[in-house]
């Protein structure tokens, strides 16, 4: 399969450069999969599973936030949160999941508190769920 | 007489001494939080840098519409997010900063938003009203907060309360080396357009307006961090400097007086040899 350029940075480092056969991402619309030789393309993304095929190896990620850009070829997805499937924490995730359930679940908790909480707990379902199908 | 002053020599040597394990043990803290702060620009900077590269790309191939980012706004107030510590003794890292801000803000209807207690107080001091204090420590900051921050920095931009947004930081060059530097950051610098066509019609899904109205707010957010990633290690380089230069201070000024308490002492010895030796 003809390949690309991409690159994924977070925050938190480099994660991956390099050239890749194909990439799915959720974008704030839905899923997306991008091939080499796509038309310059902006979106934001939304959160969900991300899947990168490079080299013929397939591998998952929980990606958060940020945007995927394609400009003359060259693929860039800048997410503010991006952890491949084996790293996720799912301790972590399932205490965060708890945490903002119980926020949610209360009701005298604020307005502000319930949109975060809300937040959080889609943040840690989506880890959760990344990390249970590799 | 000569007794006197090798008792004061003594003194002062002794507290010269206990200065300088002062120095030496904030050079060593901050020489070890300074590596983790540089591992973090390091690891960081793609990011940012990548980051603009494609905001600066999408604002370039954009000739079709017309983005409230992109546009100047009718003038209003000035916001500045001012980087500087929460502590001193570290040379002129936030006098450095601050200054510049100062300067940029005279004449010109200003508001600020200061991160780290030394820039709340500064500002406070001078009368110039603040956008929040909330963000007094300088060290908690998380990148949660950028966003937030950002967040709401984006919605009184497009409100029209700021026609302007700069952010002013200290610029981590290297160990030896730091420089305040300001950054505007709405609405985005707009390159010339390539006249030759060579970026093509990019496509926005959904829409034009709805990716940058997502995508701004990550992108002053993430600005923000690095921004704060950036002065942060600039801080604890500065401080490792200055404290490295007192501690050098103190050991000139501890060598310089031994030499004179010694001189002082042979004095006195030898005084009492002539008296002894007068007298009998």
């Amino acid at each position: 399969m003809t390949s690309f350029p991409l690159k994924i940075v977070t925050p938190d480092g480099l994660i991956f450069d390099g050239s890749a056969e194909q990439i799915i991402v959720r974008t704030t619309s839905g899923d997306v999969a991008i091939l080499a030789r796509h038309i310059n393309y902006v979106a934001p993304l939304g959160m969900g599973r991300a899947v990168i095929i490079a080299g013929g190896v397939r591998r998952t990620a929980a990606c958060i936030g940020g945007m995927l850009s394609v400009v003359d070829g060259a693929v860039t997805l800048v997410p503010t949160t991006f952890e491949w499937s084996d790293k996720i924490d799912v301790e972590r995730a399932n205490a965060a999941y708890e945490k903002a359930d119980s926020v949610l679940k209360n009701p005298s908790s604020s307005q502000n508190d319930l949109k975060l909480a809300e937040a959080k707990l889609r943040r840690a379902l989506v880890r959760k769920s990344v990390a249970s199908t590799k | 007489m000569a007794g006197v002053s090798t008792k004061e020599i003594k003194n002062r040597i002794r507290s010269m001494e206990s200065t300088k394990q002062i120095t030496k043990a904030m050079e060593m803290v901050a020489a070890s939080k300074l590596r983790r702060a540089q591992a973090q620009v390091l690891n960081s900077r793609p990011y940012f840098e990548i980051l603009h590269q494609t905001i600066t790309d999408i604002s370039v191939s954009n000739r079709d519409f017309s983005s409230q980012y992109l546009q100047e706004q009718p003038k209003s107030k000035v916001m500045f997010i001012v980087i500087a510590g929460d502590r001193g003794l570290a040379g002129g890292y936030n006098s450095n900063v601050l200054k510049l801000v100062e300067q940029q803000i005279q004449g010109q209807d200003a508001e600020v938003l200061p991160i780290g207690k030394k820039a709340v107080d500064f500002f406070r001091s001078r009368g110039i009203h603040a956008f929040t204090e909330s963000y007094a420590e300088a060290a908690e900051i998380s990148i949660g907060d950028c966003f937030s921050v950002a967040k709401q920095l984006c919605k009184a931009f497009r409100d029209g309360t700021y026609s302007e947004i700069h952010v002013a930081y200290t610029n981590f060059e290297s160990m030896l080396s730091q420089s305040p530097a300001s950054m505007k950051l709405l609405p985005l610098e707009r390159p010339q357009a390539n006249p030759d066509g060579k970026y093509g019609g990019i496509v926005y899904e959904p829409s034009n307006e709805e990716v940058f109205d997502a995508i701004i707010p990550e992108y002053l957010g993430g600005q923000l961090y690095g921004a704060l990633c950036e002065s942060r290690a600039s801080e604890q380089a500065a401080r490792r400097t200055a404290m490295d230069n007192a501690t050098q201070n103190a050991e000139e000024m501890i060598a310089d007086l031994s030499l004179k308490f010694n001189r002082a002492r042979q004095a006195a010895i030898t005084q009492e040899i002539t008296e002894i030796v007068a007298g009998s």
